[in-house]
């Protein structure tokens, strides 16, 4: 017989009066918002010990629907205001979900900075290669040739490695999965919230509305289905930082934890009082 | 205790007087002595201290960090108070209580850097886009420097709102002997008591201080720029916008008695020199030796809030007047504002003075 445990999934989000949500049929954000939240239910991160932060962005728009506390603070500004968070309250979860413009274009300096001081904070990066909210225009991690509203002959930047970054700007874990491997995705959520310091995990994500649209790839089913073929996992390749034409998925930086910032600046404080 | 203090140091002993236990900042002359202050003051008080990367990080660190239950503060110049803000607007659209200093240097740009100047008046005030009003307080004195600090933490707890403290460079490196008071009072805001469901985080009872939740606190808050309902989510029903942007007007304008708080000396003069900050302090030097000459007496206006304008109080006030005097160190920022409250018949004359020096005594004398 088949046991069943009531299923608390429903009780982290706000039914009342925030759904129905704003998010395109087919987008990959609410599976990453699921995701997320069976992640925290399986952990045993409660309600009243989690604050999300976003910023603006169609993916910065999930805590809106979290019932817990939920901080939806102004573009690229996420990561910032969640170190303020957490440093008054170290006690409280703080996990950040944003897009690929918001936390790697405008918000690429606190990224950075936040990842240098170990900040003991999750990021979410829900990369779907496109500014979704505003229509469709080029981001940091639109490839190289592709089109977009704003690139409308082709892009000439190069773009980002998110999780390269993360690793070098000094994240203590970073992996990347996609919306279509739900159950990795969620294993990588978990082994980030459970590791001590800053971690990143990107997520591939559709946007059937705009990226889809514009790369030819099609509807989501047909997006999930690129991301499946498209994806190879990390255990596979020899050097998955060399890997140029697939997206290397699974844990890409792990590193032994060093004491986040909450923890020094107690030390400091220590120190001060003498 | 008799102590020789600066305007920023002073500042920074009122901020933690005032239970001020968070600062986020980068540094810019000629504000630095309040960071540095502060950096090796609130860890020993229990309180946090970071240099983030930028004035954007610093203003939204501090957001967080009220949102989070905390007092805070920034220290600023010209060049990150633009930086700043957009988060001065979400601080005012989410409600977040803060403190930001800005100590004047000349602009625009990077302008400079070691002279002073009070140019940043309408800045404080049309900065950040959108339609609401602000608060800025504007100290003469080192001992101001404290006092205002104290009472911008107490304003901005009280309202929910981020207050300015527009010192200028000459207030802020200052050194003057003072006596800090033994005890100041404080804003004690109480927690809220309602269970989750009716608690509501944007309620316009209570003259806008309503009892409010903090992160961590089991109400389970939504915070955002956008425009939002009583409830904290967002909306777009024009209904709600009108009420959202008529709130934060309200708020001010509602506890209007309380707030004006604006020093004057020796009103009914022909002449009255309407002034702030370091100006002020020629002011009253010109006064002195101008009266001591001619025999005529000069009136003293000097603001200690400039925004909101005291316009209401400033047109009683300057009925009586002949002529009245606005010195300040930018090309006439607050002139304006003092042109269209005083009637028709009275003269305004604008003593500007915008070469990074102080403006002196003489200049002022000049116009009298
Ligand atoms: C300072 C500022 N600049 C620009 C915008 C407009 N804007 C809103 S969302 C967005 C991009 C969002 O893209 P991304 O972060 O990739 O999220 P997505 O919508 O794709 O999930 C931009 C440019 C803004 N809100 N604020
Ligand atoms: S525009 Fe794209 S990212 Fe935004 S909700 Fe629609 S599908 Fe999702």
């Amino acid at each position: 017989m088949i046991e069943i445990k009531e299923d608390r999934f429903l009780d982290y989000f706000r039914l009342d009066e925030r759904f129905p949500h704003i998010l395109c049929p087919g987008c990959g954000i609410g599976t990453i918002m699921a995701t997320m939240v069976r992640a925290f239910i399986d952990l045993g991160i409660g309600q009243d010990e989690l604050c999300v932060v976003s910023g603006i962005g169609c993916s910065s728009r999930v805590p809106g629907y979290l019932d817990c506390d939920t901080f939806h603070t102004l573009h690229g500004r996420a990561l910032p205001a969640a170190t303020g968070v957490k440093l008054a309250k170290p006690e409280m979860r703080v996990v950040v979900i944003g897009g690929d413009g918001d936390i790697m274009a405008i918000g690429g300096n606190h990224f950075i900075h936040t990842a240098r001081r170990n900040l003991d904070i999750t990021v979410i990066v829900v990369n779907n290669f496109t500014y979704g909210m505003t229509g469709g225009q080029y981001s940091p991690t639109t490839p190289t040739h592709e089109k977009a509203t704003t690139a409308p002959y082709g892009n000439v930047e190069r773009s980002f490695d998110i999780c390269f970054i993360a690793k070098a700007a000094g994240a203590m874990f970073v992996a990347r999965s996609t919306t279509f491997h739900v159950l990795h995705m969620k294993r990588m959520i978990e082994l980030a919230l459970t590791k001590k310091g800053f971690s990143v995990v990107e997520v591939i994500s559709q946007c059937p509305t705009f990226y889809g649209r514009h790369q030819g790839i099609g509807d989501a089913v047909k997006m999930l289905e690129w991301l499946k073929g498209s994806s190879v996992d990390v255990k596979k390749v020899k050097d998955p930082w060399q890997v140029k034409d697939k997206f290397v998925i699974g844990v890409l930086h792990d590193q032994e934890e060093i004491p986040p910032y909450t923890e020094l600046y107690q030390e400091v404080r220590n120190r001060a009082k003498g | 205790m008799r102590q020789l203090l600066s305007g920023n140091e002073a500042c920074a002993i009122g901020a933690i007087r005032a239970g001020v236990r968070f600062f986020a900042g980068y540094p810019i002359t000629p504000s630095t002595e309040i960071a540095e202050y502060l950096a090796r003051e609130l860890p020993k008080v229990g309180g946090t201290y970071i240099q983030m990367e930028d004035e954007i990080g610093s203003i939204s660190c501090m957001n967080g960090a009220t949102a989070a239950g905390l007092k805070a503060m920034t220290a600023t110049s010209g060049p990150g108070f633009s930086l700043m803000q957009e988060g001065i607007g979400y601080s005012v659209m989410a409600e977040l209580p803060c403190v930001i200093v800005n100590v004047m240097r000349g602009g625009p740009a990077t302008g400079t850097p070691t002279r002073t100047s009070q140019a940043d008046v309408m800045q404080a005030r049309f900065g950040t886009h959108g339609d609401h009003p602000i608060v800025a307080l504007c100290p003469w004195s080192v001992r101001e420097c404290f006092d205002l600090t104290v009472a911008a933490v107490n304003i901005s707890e009280r309202l929910r709102l981020p207050v300015i403290v527009l010192m200028d460079e000459i207030v802020g490196h200052m050194r003057e002997v003072v006596e800090l008071p033994a005890e100041v009072r404080l804003w004690q805001p109480e927690k809220p008591k309602p269970p989750r469901e009716e608690y509501f985080h944007y309620d316009d009872q209570n003259n806008y201080d309503a009892r409010i939740a903090s992160f961590g606190e089991g109400y389970r808050i939504h915070l955002t720029g956008l425009t939002h309902r009583k409830d904290g989510f967002p909306t777009d029903e024009p209904e709600i916008i009108k009420w959202n942007l008529d709130r934060l007007r309200k708020k001010i304008e509602d506890n209007r008695s309380w707030l004006w708080d604006l020093d004057y000396q020796d009103l009914g003069s022909e002449t009255v020199i309407v002034c702030y900050g370091s100006a002020a302090r020629s002011a009253m030097e010109a006064k002195y030796q101008f009266e001591r000459k001619s025999g005529k007496r000069v009136g003293i206006l000097r603001l200690r809030m400039i925004w909101p304008f005291p316009t209401e109080r400033l047109i009683g006030l300057l009925r009586s007047a002949r002529r009245v005097i606005v010195p300040e160190m930018n090309q006439g920022q607050l002139y304006r504002e003092v042109e269209r409250t005083v009637n028709l018949q009275v003269g305004v004359v604008s003593v500007q003075r915008y070469d990074g020096e102080m403006l002196t005594p003489e200049e002022i004398i000049q116009a009298l």
